[in-house]
């Protein structure tokens, strides 16, 4: 029981110092001129998938449960995050400062709406919660799509439906479908990276903690955990909120590196995608996560040379990656070596 | 009262589509208890196949219905060989992504193929219609036919599973595979029969979809997918009869949100509704509720 929390940790550590070695690589490299602008346009994009996919292993991975609306969340945290910046835009003149406040205020709304959204979903199970959440991810973006935010001298004004906004000067902020056509990037790769680090950080504990090992428990046998007093409800809820805030946080992160943000990017092809992003990466392995992450959203980048292709390309090498990981010849083979490799040790 | 009737009735044709792609999903999930995510795929296929039967072969429209059948027919059984059979073992979310991959692939291939301009898929009904009411009740044929079309294939579905030798083994298979293996059926060939007949339905659903919203996309068939595999969760995942239900209750839903409360939000309360029913009846409206045992 030492030796596998020692591993554990051991795992951790290693997981933090990749971490920051990627990130000071990455940003020697990108201040020395040896990246392309559009790879560097990819960086903080990149960071707030990264955050996505640990997020959601924490639903899918440590707590069991299959989410197709993750994306839902991202959006929430998003627009949430964007109002933020955009209304605080005179009252905090610190970029760095309005870009953190912004993603707490989208961490906040997305964990209000992870509270909504789990306490009815989370009494159901398997595929019908699957279900669910993919509801609950389109309703999320037609709510979004009808929404209007303006603000003037007087304060925020919010209109659903219709754009029924009265105001005296001021600006749009939000325009229904049109989303947010004008919104300032202050999102910074640091910043990312520093998401990151927290992320990881509140995972890890967690996983470590009390609760985290009773929301493990649930995973592999709720009725037993069930016998022994844990609290179901309480522990999935727990872990599905911690997963929602973070994934508004990244939301926030993402909306606020773009330019225009509408609320059809984060439909259920996105929620599908950070899926993609955990599974390929391993349930419940947080740096297979990240390197999921980051290679899969670099990947369509790199393609680019064959164009026309290059989704195609992908969802070949998915398929593929799939069938190679699930094969029980090359299964065989890899437990064989990594046995020799242990029995070495 | 005539537009009430007349959504009503554009609501349960919308809904007998919904039914007829549902019918596909269920099916597979009750058998391999997957979630197919390229069934919706495949309806996008079928409409292509039988778009260009029709408007650049000028074959007539039945030709394109049957020539549509047959490629989407193939395509299953070979996406299922392909992609599925070698993950029978595997856990079902690797299946899952698995789905997902064929899903991208296709659309994929698709806007290579056919590039992503839509194509304005003919009439295949002609323009005649029906007039009720001294001419106030205007229903299209394309209608009536799509309604024909769900009651033709539910009552045939239900026979097949009921009364042939394939569809006993159906049953048998999506009750305990195990079992039914060692009665001698062959689980294998089940399987992809399932997939054969499913993808056959979502030709005929892509042909109905595209008569009734002609125009044509590499993602047609995503969110009518995604709105028909909801529809089979709302009337009960693995259960025929609560496909057609979930199916038509989910079109009349759609179509009455639209009119009455607001077209935005016709999505969402569909998804509310589903979202409603499910608290209320986890497995669905049909479902069968199983038992945990420990």
């Amino acid at each position: 029981m030492k030796k596998l929390n020692f591993k554990s940790s051991l795992d951790n550590w290693l997981t933090y110092a990749g971490v920051i070695i990627a990130f000071v690589v990455l940003q020697l490299l990108a201040s020395a001129g040896g990246m392309s602008s559009a790879l560097k346009g990819q960086l903080v994009p990149v960071c707030a998938y990264i955050v996505m996919a640990l997020s959601l292993n924490l639903t899918v991975g440590v707590l069991g449960e299959l989410s197709l609306g993750h994306a839902g969340f991202m959006s929430v945290g998003a627009f949430s995050g964007a109002v933020t910046a955009a209304a605080l835009a005179s009252a905090v003149p610190s970029a760095g400062l309005r870009l953190m406040i912004a993603m707490i205020v989208g961490a906040v709304f997305a964990a209000l709406a992870g509270v909504l959204i789990g306490v009815p979903v989370l009494r159901l199970n398997g595929d019908y919660l699957a279900i669910v959440t993919l509801a609950f991810g389109e309703i999320i973006k037609s709510i979004v799509t009808n929404l209007y935010i303006g603000v003037d001298a007087n304060g925020l004004h919010i209109s659903f439906l219709k754009n029924t906004l009265q105001m005296e000067g001021g600006k749009m902020i939000m325009n229904g479908p049109m989303g947010v056509p004008a919104n300032t990037k202050i999102a910074t790769f640091l910043a990312g990276f520093i998401l990151i680090m927290i992320t990881l950080v509140i995972i890890f504990n967690l996983v470590k903690s009390r609760s985290g090992r009773a929301i493990m428990a649930l995973r592999d046998n709720r009725i037993a955990a069930e016998s022994v007093g844990i609290n179901v409800t309480k522990y999935k809820l727990m872990a599905f909120v911690i997963s929602a805030a973070l994934a508004g946080a990244a939301g926030s992160l993402f909306g606020l590196s773009q330019n225009t943000i509408v609320a059809t990017k984060f439909d259920f092809n996105t929620s599908i995608l950070v899926l993609v992003f955990v599974v390929l990466g391993g349930l419940g392995r947080m740096w297979g996560s990240i390197i999921a992450a980051a290679a899969l959203t670099i990947l369509p980048e790199l393609l680019r040379e064959f164009s026309e292709y290059r989704m195609l390309i992908y969802a070949i090498v998915l398929i593929l990656v799939m069938l190679a990981t699930n094969n029980p010849t090359i299964k065989g083979f890899f437990a064989k070596i990594f046995k020799r490799k242990g029995a070495e040790e | 009262m005539l537009t009430f009737l007349n959504h009503f009735i554009n609501g349960i044709s919308l809904g007998s589509i919904y039914a007829i792609i549902a019918l596909g999903y269920t099916m597979v999930y009750g058998i391999a208890k997957m979630l197919n995510f390229a069934h919706g795929d495949v309806i996008m296929v079928g409409a292509y196949v039988c778009f260009f039967a029709v408007s650049t072969y000028n074959l007539p429209p039945i030709v394109g219905v049957l020539l549509a059948i047959v490629i989407c027919t193939l395509l299953g059984v070979i996406i299922e060989g392909l992609a599925y059979k070698p993950l029978r073992q595997a856990t079902s979310l690797a299946v899952l992504i698995t789905a997902i991959g064929v899903s991208y692939f296709l659309q994929n291939a698709a806007q290579l193929l056919w590039t992503s301009n839509p194509k304005i898929f003919p009439n295949m009904f002609g323009g005649a219609s029906i007039k009720l009411f001294g001419g106030e009740l205007i229903i299209p044929v394309g209608t009536l036919v799509t309604i024909a079309a769900c009651i033709v294939i539910m009552i045939g579905l239900t026979l097949f599973t009921n009364m042939t030798k394939m569809g006993k083994a159906m049953r048998a298979c999506s009750e305990d595979k195990g079992a039914a293996q060692l009665m001698g059926i062959n689980v294998n060939r089940t399987i992809s029969v399932t997939f054969a007949i499913g993808a056959a339905l979502a030709a005929i659903a892509g042909v109905l979809l595209c008569s009734a919203y002609p125009s044509l996309v590499p993602t047609t068939g995503s969110m009518p997918g995604i709105k028909a595999f909801t529809a089979a969760v709302f009337g009960g995942i693995g259960s025929i009869p609560g496909a057609l239900l979930g199916g038509i209750l989910l079109g009349i839903i759609e179509i009455f949100a639209g009119a009455y409360i607001s077209t935005q939000l016709s999505n969402a309360i569909v998804f509310l509704v589903l979202i409603l029913v499910l608290l209320i009846k986890p497995t669905g409206l049909l479902g069968k509720q199983i038992r945990e045992k420990v």
